[in-house]
């Protein structure tokens, strides 16, 4: 169905995204029509346009899963890696290259799973990367299999008679390791998505934005929740908006915490101290 | 054509000198090893290979490093026969011993080392001078040192602190001086009295 | 050779150096017995010079960050052992995948698995040449001394930026820990090559296009050129293809830019071959042994020559028929159960004329034992 009038906003938005598209690349895109992901590259586009950084000084780093094809589609450098690796990547180019700014683009299985020993040192490390954590409760790209955090008693193709496993809690994880901005979003909430991607990419240090988003082909299928639309309306209905005062909170339980959950911006960043090392050893040589 | 007769009985070439620090780990040999070489090598005339062997633990166990020294290239850099042994425990002793050559060299720390398997060794008390006498266990190896210089003549004491005072951490200097010059002072009255020999007691 | 400059230095000491003079600005590394001191000489040399040096969290991770850094624009390196390797083989696949140049040391220790951490080994040897899964050609050479070390590891960064392929550097525990004499050379003493970068306009460049000598120029990042790099099989601008006639274009493309450069790739070191009629063929600190066991056995009135495999990988399969066309006897000496045995037996096929000494306990074979073998072949 498309609306006979569009908004002139909703131009403006599209044509922005139109502008950081790469020429040689044809569409249709690979991902299931209503994904999430989509929405997230928008929202990506969008931060980085207003940031005015330069595409030729921005790279984007993924590992393997739906989230982690977003690179392909999008005229910046791009480094699309191995499954669960891509911090570990990220990490080699910026720590290379301090100059660029450096986006990950990750999902739940690759950044939690496979890669959940290069998040947490990242995070460790506090360097200025950018990680976005497109977490869709499970394994898309393979076929609907269990991911870290998919919830306790759902189905998957690999938890058939339900999911006895615990969850991660991504953010408070992330927190614990040491990153020093940490926010959460969903697919629906698309303007505070906007600015929590803009701000992580700002904030100097490492930052981590975990945006909830919907398979419904796999995980809204298996568990009998609906299309698309269904999942997006759950993540309105459940989101609690503002800085929650903890991240795993007893009240909210049943609710989705979003917004800034922590932010540190007095903790030094891995770059600046060695080019602090870099320094000294050049003055004692001259 | 070949004469097809086998290879006898053969030998590394002459000039070709074997020699094997050893003891437990801690006791510093490796580090000792590197200056033997390292002062051996400072004379452009001569060559040498350093190489060692050690257990994965940074403590204990038998520890051994072999310098290798001759005036022509050294192409099989591990020691096979010894011309020089030096034991610094019962245990490295033990071991190695069956690896020295027949008249080779043999000098052992008689602090740690209570049976020799052989009447000609030389015998001095490494570890205890370093306790009693410099109050530092450290510097055995290198009073140890100073005594290869004197009872033989693969390196000269000058060689030697040349090397040692360049290598030692700061504030070091002056017991590492001591604690060579201990060894070589000590190794040549042993060499003096015995004639090359000293006689087990 | 100025005499001052003369220093005591370890094999792996050796590398770091190589790596340096070559352009090597980034090393990423986790530790592992009896590679560390590469490590180590990194962290404290290449913050001097500019360079960086990052301990990651594991293997896995370090090689990643070597690409992530070569893509990135600079020359990068890592050293570990079989276990660190073993780990580090599914991104190395990567980095053959997306042509990312770079440096992988292995100072090979016993295994397999943990195996012998303090010893030595050469049974790493097939793993440098298919460690990863698919088809790909992989370079690998080996020093056999001090020297070596250094002048092999410049050969090996040199290999990688030229034809934009990771190398592996196959020390082995005797070489990497053995210290010898050595004077570092003179800048400009050896040529040092960068990757060839391209010049036409952003909107033409392909990455991974079918040129003429197969390797294509790499910009870094921030230059313009915005390419995309995957490890899925791509098409000529580097986007996933699954066409068979793409697919069949980089897979052959990948093999070409090695296969078709041979000359420039192969280097074995002959010894008394002219008159040889047994020939040693070695690689490593094994080929230290034969050495000796070949001046010994010269010294005995026969004719024994030896052949080292500086380049393991691709095979040096022309050098070594030239070398070896003419010898009675082969004798493969080799730190393993027999890898590089069937490359020689492949070039060699008259089954009689090879003959294998093998060790695999820990242990450097002793010029005795190539002897004996000698011996027993010739009589």
């Amino acid at each position: 169905m498309t609306p006979a009038v569009k908004s002139s906003a909703a131009v403006q938005q599209s044509d922005v995204v139109l502008r950081y598209l790469r020429p040689h690349k044809k569409f249709p895109n690979l991902w299931c029509p209503g994904c999430g992901n989509g929405i997230v590259m928008s929202s990506l586009v969008r931060a980085i346009d207003k940031l005015g950084l330069a595409k030729d000084n921005v790279v984007l780093v993924s590992g393997i899963g739906c989230s982690s094809r977003m690179p392909v589609y999008l005229d910046f450098q791009a480094l699309h890696t191995t499954h669960g690796r891509a911090l570990a990547f990220a990490t080699g180019v910026k720590f290379a290259r301090p100059d660029l700014k450096v986006v990950v683009i990750t999902g739940d299985g690759d950044c939690l799973s496979i890669g959940g020993n290069h998040l947490i040192h990242a995070c460790r490390r506090n360097i200025d990367i950018t990680t976005i954590l497109i977490n869709n409760y499970i394994y898309g790209m393979t076929g609907g299999q269990i991911s870290p955090t998919t919830p306790s008693g759902s189905v998957s193709t690999t938890t058939p008679y339900g999911n006895m496993e615990k969850q991660f809690e991504a953010c408070e994880l992330a927190k614990g390791a040491g990153a020093t901005f940490i926010a959460r979003t969903t697919v629906y909430h698309t303007s505070q998505m906007d600015r929590m991607i803009t701000e992580a990419i700002q904030h100097r240090g490492f930052s981590f934005v975990e945006v909830l988003s919907n398979c419904h082909t796999y995980y809204g299928r298996l568990n009998r929740l609906g299309q698309a639309t269904a999942l997006l309306r759950m993540f309105q209905e459940k989101a609690a908006r503002g800085k929650a005062k903890s991240i795993i909170d007893e009240e909210s339980k049943d609710m989705i915490v979003t917004g800034v959950l922590h932010r540190d911006d007095e903790k030094t960043e891995l770059c600046d101290e060695y080019q602090k090392l870099l320094d000294s050893l050049s003055k004692g040589k001259a | 054509m070949m004469n097809g007769s086998a290879l006898g009985e053969f030998h590394f070439p002459d000039d070709r000198y074997e020699i094997r620090l050893s003891g437990s780990g801690g006791q510093g040999l490796v580090l000792a090893a590197m200056l033997l070489a390292e002062a051996v090598g400072a004379d452009p005339a001569k060559r040498v290979i350093q190489t060692k062997s050690y257990g994965p633990e940074a403590r204990g166990g038998a520890s051994k490093s072999d310098v290798v020294i001759s005036t022509s290239d050294i192409y099989y850099p591990k020691a096979y026969k010894l011309d020089l042994l030096l034991a610094m425990t019962q245990e490295s002793l033990d071991k190695y011993y069956r690896d020295l050559k027949e008249h080779g060299t043999l000098i052992v720390d008689d602090t740690l080392v209570s049976q020799v398997p052989c009447e000609e060794y030389y015998a001095l008390s490494f570890t205890q001078f370093a306790q009693e006498q410099l109050h530092n266990v450290m510097v055995a190896n290198v009073i140890a040192l100073g005594s290869i210089a004197a009872i033989t003549s693969v390196v000269s004491l000058k060689a030697l602190m040349k090397v040692v005072l360049a290598r030692a951490p700061r504030g070091t200097e002056e017991i590492n001086r001591a604690a060579l010059e201990m060894g070589f002072h000590e190794g040549m009255l042993l060499r003096q009295e015995s004639e090359g020999f000293c006689i087990a007691a | 050779m100025p005499q001052a400059d003369r220093q005591l230095m370890m094999g792996n000491t050796a590398c770091m150096h190589g790596a340096i003079y070559a352009g090597v600005r980034f090393y990423a590394g986790y530790p592992i017995t009896p590679s560390t001191e590469v490590a180590e000489g990194c962290a404290r040399e290449l913050p001097r010079i500019g360079g960086r040096f990052i301990q990651m969290e594991d293997e896995i991770a370090s090689i990643g960050a070597v690409i992530g850094a070569s893509v990135a624009g600079l020359k990068a390196m890592t050293a570990t052992s079989g276990p660190g390797y073993s780990l580090m083989i599914e991104n190395i696949g990567y980095a053959y995948m997306i042509e990312a140049p770079c440096v992988i040391v292995n100072v090979q220790r016993g295994g397999p698995s943990t195996g012998l951490p303090t010893k030595v080994s050469q049974a790493d040897t097939m793993q440098a040449r298919w460690g990863p899964h698919g088809d790909y050609t992989a370079i690998a050479v080996a020093p056999s001394s001090v020297a070596e070390a250094f002048t092999e590891t410049v050969r090996a960064v040199n290999l990688s930026e030229r034809f934009r392929t990771p190398v592996t550097i196959l020390l082995d525990e005797v070489i990497g820990h053995m210290q010898e004499m050595v004077s570092l050379p003179e800048a400009g003493e050896y040529p040092v090559v960068d990757r060839a970068k391209p010049t036409c306009d952003p909107a033409d460049y392909a990455p991974y296009g079918p040129t003429e000598n197969c390797v294509n120029p790499m910009p870094a990042y921030g230059e313009g050129y915005r390419w995309y790099a995957t490890g899925l099989t791509h098409d000529p601008r580097g986007f996933p293809t699954e066409r068979p006639d793409e697919i069949v274009a980089t897979l052959e493309r990948l093999r070409h830019k090695i296969e078709d450069h041979r000359p420039e790739i192969d280097k074995v070191r002959a010894d008394r071959m002219e008159d040889a009629e047994i020939a040693l063929v070695s690689y490593g600190s094994v080929s230290r042994t034969a050495l000796q066991a070949m001046m010994l056995a010269r010294g005995a009135g026969l004719r024994v020559g030896c052949v080292q495999l500086q380049t393991v990988w691709p095979f040096p399969l022309e050098p070594l028929r030239t070398l070896l066309q003419n010898t009675r006897k082969v004798i493969v000496a080799e730190l393993n159960m027999g890898q590089i045995v069937e490359q020689v037996e492949r070039i060699v096929p008259d089954g009689g004329r090879v003959h294998s000494l093998l060790r695999y306990d820990g242990e450097l074979i002793t010029p005795h034992q190539l002897i004996d073998k000698i011996n027993e072949v010739s009589t």
